[in-house]
């Protein structure tokens, strides 16, 4: 059967990993490609490289990186960050990304996902989605989590499965980096308004948060950082641990 | 040499790096003299039907892979490539497939506890173990799928693997010269790797 999916995600910048990769072992903490091939061996589903530059200059040593690391990981990767329009879409998908994740453009230009996902084809279009709670809905942000627009975030997830995407990349701003765990009432609520794979994020701290979000939410899939990068915790221990609980996963 | 088909419909880096791993000689093209003159090709692709049926005519494609087929020699499809050789799919609107194989793709039914697309690792449920892309592949091996649609072929005993999502769909097909797998080998880390070396070992 088709298994949970544990995805380690890692922000880039100028090309090089930032926020702190504290493995043994590697001789150069900030280059993808190696932390990468780390992530591979401790069997990660798939891996989410986010560019937090996102800048025009930019872009054309990004497809680069994306390049690199498509000729050396054989495992699904999406690329995030920056990306304005159909062209950015086509160029990181032929530079070897399996997925590409939009988040302040497709709230700004929602046709980008219909048009996107007809052209590639809706697998490959991952619609992120940064959400606080807010009275008694989630508010919806974008630019980084710094603007909030005027959008429920259970709402625009349903929108956005509409127009095409083919997986929500959820994070809640109220948990990422709490490490108390995922907001479930948040990734339950949008998982049962949408049809296609929910990915939650934020605030994972603990091998039970990953338990609590698979039983209690019906997500496909978790995303961490810190958790892994400083490895407090291996990939291979949250899937030991989930099989204990009797959750499916890969090993 | 085994040639990589090119015709825009999505990345073929990981393909041709993945083969050329098990010191496989390839060439990437969309030039039909480049498929007639190899002795096996790859059809990869992601996207949709409608678009890799329009571009592979634009290309001038079909007839050169038709003939590599009829010549008997070794073909493989991925995704999209593979459903691209049944005759119609549920995805297209105006474009019927290559029609190689009898059979057409369908779409996952939206069912609760059941996102569409399939989308992560799942399982190689293995229903002959003579097909050659298999060896030293074990039954329930994991392998990576990212699609919401399957195919159906007509003549079941060219179902090589099944995959269970609520059904058991299709995952691996073959007949004769003719190989197909849904999921992507070359995103499967070892076991993915595991099949393309197998493919570059055919003879």
């Amino acid at each position: 059967m088709l298994t949970k999916r544990i995805i380690p995600c890692l922000d880039i910048k100028d090309n090089r990993v930032v926020k702190g990769i504290k493995f043994l072992g590697l001789r150069d903490a900030g280059d993808p490609v190696e932390v990468a091939r780390i992530y591979e061996e401790q069997l990660a589903d798939e891996l989410v490289f986010l560019d937090i530059t996102a800048s025009y200059e930019n872009r054309k040593t990004l497809v680069n990186l994306v390049e690199e690391i498509a000729q050396n990981i054989f495992m699904p990767f999406t690329v995030g960050g920056g990306i304005r329009d159909s062209n950015d879409i086509r160029e990181l998908l032929n530079a070897g990304a399996d997925k590409v994740s939009i988040n302040t453009q497709a709230v700004k230009c929602p046709d980008l996902i219909t048009e996107s996902s007809r052209k590639f084809g809706s697998q490959c279009i991952v619609v992120a989605i940064d959400a606080k709670k807010e009275n008694d809905g989630w508010q919806v942000y974008i630019n980084g989590g710094r603007t909030p627009v005027d959008l429920n975030a259970v709402e625009w997830a349903k929108k956005a499965n509409e127009l095409g995407a083919g997986e929500i990349l959820l994070t809640s701003m109220d948990y990422d980096g709490t490490k108390d765990g995922y907001d479930l009432e948040l990734t339950k609520n949008v998982v049962e308004a949408v049809s296609i794979p929910v990915i939650a994020s934020g605030g994972a701290g603990k091998l039970e948060h990953f338990y609590d979000c698979f039983s209690q939410t019906g997500a496909s899939a978790c995303l961490a950082a810190s958790l892994f990068h400083y490895q407090e915790y291996t990939i291979k221990q949250v899937k030991d641990f989930l099989k204990g609980k009797g959750v499916s996963v890969r090993q | 040499m085994i040639a990589i088909i090119d015709y825009g419909m999505g990345n073929i880096h990981s393909v041709q790096k993945a083969l050329e791993h098990f010191g496989a000689k390839t060439v990437v093209t969309n030039n039909p003299k480049d498929i007639e003159t190899s002795d096996k090709a790859i059809l990869p692709g992601v996207g949709a039907f409608d678009d890799a049926m329009s571009e592979l005519k634009k290309q001038k494609l079909i007839a050169a892979l038709n003939k590599h087929i009829r010549q008997k020699k070794t073909f493989l499809g991925i995704c999209l490539g593979m459903q691209l050789l049944l005759q119609n799919s549920e995805e297209a609107n105006k474009s019927d497939g290559l029609g190689i194989l009898e059979g057409e793709v369908r779409r996952f039914l939206d069912r609760k506890g059941f996102a569409v697309p399939h989308m992560g690792w799942n399982q190689l449920k293995i229903k002959n173990k003579n097909c050659p892309l298999l060896k030293d592949t074990p039954d329930n091996s994991y392998v990576y799928f990212c699609h919401s649609y399957y195919p159906q072929p007509k003549d079941k005993n060219i179902i090589a693997a099944v995959t269970d999502y609520g059904v058991d769909f299709t995952s691996i097909l073959w007949q004769d010269n003719i190989y197909g797998v849904q999921f992507h080998p070359e995103k499967s880390q070892q076991t993915g790797l595991k099949i393309l070396e197998n493919f570059v070992n055919l003879c």
